[in-house]
C-alpha cells in the first residue's frame, strides 16, 4: 500500500479515507476518532467565534494542522455568494488555498444545488483556490467541474447524513470512467461496506462524517472504516473475478477415483 | 467610556473606545489572530491589516474560525443501528 498515493492538485495524500469534524461528544473524542481512522485529510466548517464565553476551545488545539490537511467546507451554504464568501474567509483564517466547495439546493435533501456550484467553482478557481466540489452522482457536472478546474470531484453517495450508502453505482462508474480526475464519494455511506465497495467500484477516496460520529461507538466505527477504505482499494487493484450463473470447480477433476 | 463607539461583532453590539482598532478589539475579547478571520463591513481583511485598521461607529464585525463539521453541521442524535428505510 505504500506507493499507492492519492494526489491531488500536486498535493500527496497517505489516507484514502477523509472525515469530518462534526457531530462528536467533544474535541477529545473528535481527535481519537481522526487519530483511528488513519485519515490525513480532515474538514471543517467556518462559523462565528463564541465571544461571550471565550472559555470554550478551538477544534485546531486538537487536531494539528502540521500533521493533517484541514479541508475546509461551505457546508451551510444555499447561494453562490454564501458559498464563495465562506471560502475567503477560509482561506483568510490561514490554513490553505483548499476548499470543499458545497452550494447546496434544499435542507430537506441537502443535494447540491449544481448550476450554483459550477459557477462557484469558477469564481474561486479563478482567485486561485483549490476546489474539491461537493456534486451530485451526475456525470455530466462532474465533466462540466473538471472542465473549468476542479482537480478532484466529490460525488455523493447518498444525501448527508443519510446513511443509505451508494443509490447509484452506475452513475459512479460512468463519471469515473468520463472524468481523469481523482473521484472522492462524498457523503451517505452508512457503514463499513459501503466504503468498501466503493473503494471496489474504483473510487480514489472516501469522505464521511456521520457514519463514524453517529455510530454508537464512533471509535471502532473509525476503525472498521479504516480497514474497509483499504480493502476496497486492495480488491480494486487486485480485479474482482467475473460474475457467473453457474459453478465453476475450484478443485481438480483429474486424480478423481 | 468617554468617547465610545457602538459596533456590532458577530450580530451582538458591542461598545469600544474610539481609535480602536480591530487588533485592540481581538485582544480585548482574547482571540488570538492565528486562524481567525475578520470581515468589517462585509470586507474581508487581511491579518496584516489588523493592526492599522480603527473602528468607526456603526462598523459591523464579523470574527469566525474553524469548527467541526463534515456536511451538514448538526446536533444529529446517534444512530443505535437502526435504519429508515
Amino acid at each position: 500500500m505504500y506507493d499507492d498515493r492519492l494526489v491531488i492538485a500536486g498535493r500527496e495524500f497517505k489516507s484514502r479515507l477523509w472525515v469530518g469534524t462534526g457531530k462528536y461528544k467533544d474535541f477529545a473524542e473528535t481527535r481519537k476518532a481522526i487519530e483511528v481512522s488513519g485519515a490525513d485529510v480532515v474538514t471543517v466548517a467556518v462559523r462565528r467565534i463564541n465571544i461571550t464565553d471565550r472559555s470554550k476551545e478551538n477544534l485546531l488545539d486538537y487536531i494539528d494542522p502540521k500533521k493533517y490537511t484541514i479541508l475546509p467546507n461551505t457546508a451551510g451554504c444555499y447561494t453562490v455568494e454564501d458559498a464563495v464568501r465562506y471560502a475567503r474567509l477560509a482561506r483568510a483564517a490561514g490554513v490553505s488555498d483548499l476548499v470543499k466547495l458545497e452550494v447546496l439546493g434544499d435542507e430537506k435533501t441537502l443535494f447540491p444545488d449544481t448550476a450554483g456550484l459550477i459557477e462557484a467553482a469558477r469564481i474561486l478557481i479563478k482567485e486561485g483556490f483549490i476546489v474539491l466540489p461537493y456534486t451530485n452522482d451526475d456525470p455530466i457536472v462532474a465533466k462540466k467541474l473538471v472542465d473549468i478546474g476542479c482537480p478532484a470531484v466529490m460525488p455523493l453517495a447518498a444525501p448527508i447524513g443519510s446513511g443509505l450508502g451508494i443509490r447509484n453505482p452506475y452513475n459512479l462508474k460512468i463519471i469515473m470512467e468520463t472524468v481523469k480526475v481523482p473521484i472522492i464519494v462524498d457523503a451517505g455511506v452508512g457503514t463499513a461496506s459501503d466504503a468498501a465497495l466503493a473503494m471496489e467500484y474504483g473510487a480514489d477516496a472516501v469522505l464521511m462524517n456521520t457514519a463514524i460520529a453517529g455510530a454508537n461507538d464512533p471509535l471502532a466505527m473509525a476503525e472498521a472504516m479504516k480497514y474497509a477504505v483499504q480493502a476496497g482499494r486492495l480488491a480494486y487493484k487486485a480485479g474482482r473475478i467475473p460474475r457467473k450463473l453457474y459453478a465453476t470447480a475450484s478443485s481438480p477433476i483429474e486424480g478423481m477415483l | 467610556m468617554a468617547d465610545a463607539l457602538r459596533i456590532q461583532v458577530n450580530g451582538q453590539p458591542r461598545d469600544c473606545r474610539s481609535g480602536s482598532t480591530v487588533g485592540d478589539l481581538l485582544r480585548e475579547l482574547e482571540i488570538k489572530t492565528e486562524r481567525v478571520a475578520v470581515e468589517l463591513n462585509l470586507e474581508i481583511l487581511d491579518r496584516k491589516d489588523f493592526e492599522l485598521r480603527s473602528l468607526k461607529q456603526g462598523d459591523r464585525v464579523e470574527i469566525l474560525n474553524f469548527i467541526g463539521g463534515g456536511g451538514l453541521v448538526s446536533g444529529e442524535r446517534r444512530g443505535g443501528g437502526r435504519t429508515h428505510v
